[in-house]
């Protein structure tokens, strides 16, 4: 490993972000209770990846970065780490991260720090992004039995990851707390209309899950680096 | 995957202004929202389009391949239905 993490804290840890839920989008090809939401993951997927390698390239070498690091060296959001789950919690993840990715990216695109223009092109992909997850948990909370017991055990399962889209990260031009009280006014509208009850468990304190940014990581995430690197490991430096 | 309840959808893509909106495909879809959001995933992704319309198929009428015949074979024998009898006059551009 010759990059300095230290370098680029701020590129290392919007960059994993991107990869890691990208990796975790992707998936669901093949497995999307529907053609037609497996090309929509997919292509969300694509636009993570594309902000991924900008970012990562900003940091070091992308392949050396994405392929070649270990867990302890991803800087990602505990949130993006998690697993698929059932499609309800795919959604309630994305949009809990979307929701903060998109007003993150905004800030961002009107500062003129080093990524403004990254977050300038980006933040029209997110914001499709969250519409998307909007959407769904609209449907999903206000639609059957089913799916609305489904939607709010994973709007309630997710709800300790959320502290975390809210600590400083080092390098960075906008300091993510300041975004806290938007987004929790917006996902909470998001919720209430999808007459979805907004989780009361904390989300500070010991409660609170979340240390991706100091390199600690959730069980489930081993196994993705895994699957995610092995290629790339057991074939240095192949190509197509 | 299982089949869904999801109704069919026909989408319409305008590629520029100026054109018409032109069938791209169908898809699935649980409502119009949906069906619109899903035409620009996998119809319009590399700038194929500026607007897109989504109908529900079921509110097509089409024609029945049994009324081919006399729906578009209609007689030869009427040539003044082809305008093929005009003189061009030169230098007449955009005819």
């Amino acid at each position: 490993m010759t990059v300095d993490l230290t370098t680029n804290a701020a590129a290392l840890a919007l960059g994993d972000d991107a990869l890691v839920l990208s990796h975790r989008l992707g998936e669901w090809a093949g497995h999307a209770p529907v053609l037609e939401e497996e090309v929509a993951l997919a292509n969300i997927a694509l636009d993570l990846l594309g902000q991924a390698r900008v970012l990562l390239s900003m940091a070091g070498d992308e392949d050396e970065l994405a392929y070649l690091r270990e867990e302890r060296a991803f800087r990602n959001l505990q949130l993006v780490e998690q697993p698929n789950g059932d499609f309800a919690h795919t959604i309630a993840r994305q949009l809990y991260f979307s929701t903060h990715q998109h007003l993150l990216y905004a800030r961002l695109a009107a500062g003129d720090g080093p990524f403004a223009g990254l977050a300038a092109k980006a933040v029209k992909e997110v914001a499709y992004h969250r519409d998307h997850a909007e959407r769904w948990t609209l449907r999903l909370g206000d639609g059957t039995e089913v799916s609305r017991r489904r939607m709010q055990s994973a709007v309630d399962a997710l709800w300790r990851f959320t502290g975390e889209l809210f600590q400083p990260v080092d390098g960075l031009d906008v300091d993510p707390a300041a975004l806290e009280a938007t987004w929790l006014e917006s996902v909470t509208d998001v919720l209430r209309r999808a007459t979805l009850t907004v989780p009361e468990g904390r989300r500070t304190g010991a409660w609170r899950a979340g240390a991706g940014r100091q390199g600690l990581h959730t069980e489930s995430f081993g196994r993705m680096l895994a699957e995610m690197q092995h290629l790339h490991r057991s074939h240095p430096g192949a190509s197509w | 995957m299982t089949n869904t309840d999801w109704p069919l959808w026909e989408v319409f893509v305008r590629s520029r202004r100026g054109l018409s909106h032109t069938h791209a495909g169908s898809l699935h879809a649980p409502d119009a929202e949906f069906a619109l959001r899903n035409a620009r995933d996998l119809y319009t992704r590399r700038g194929e389009g500026v607007s897109i319309w989504v109908v529900p198929s079921s509110a097509i009428t089409a024609s029945s391949p049994d009324e081919k015949d006399p729906f578009f074979e209609p007689a030869a024998d009427k040539p003044y239905r082809h305008p093929t009898f005009y003189e061009i006059p030169e230098g007449v551009k955009h005819l």
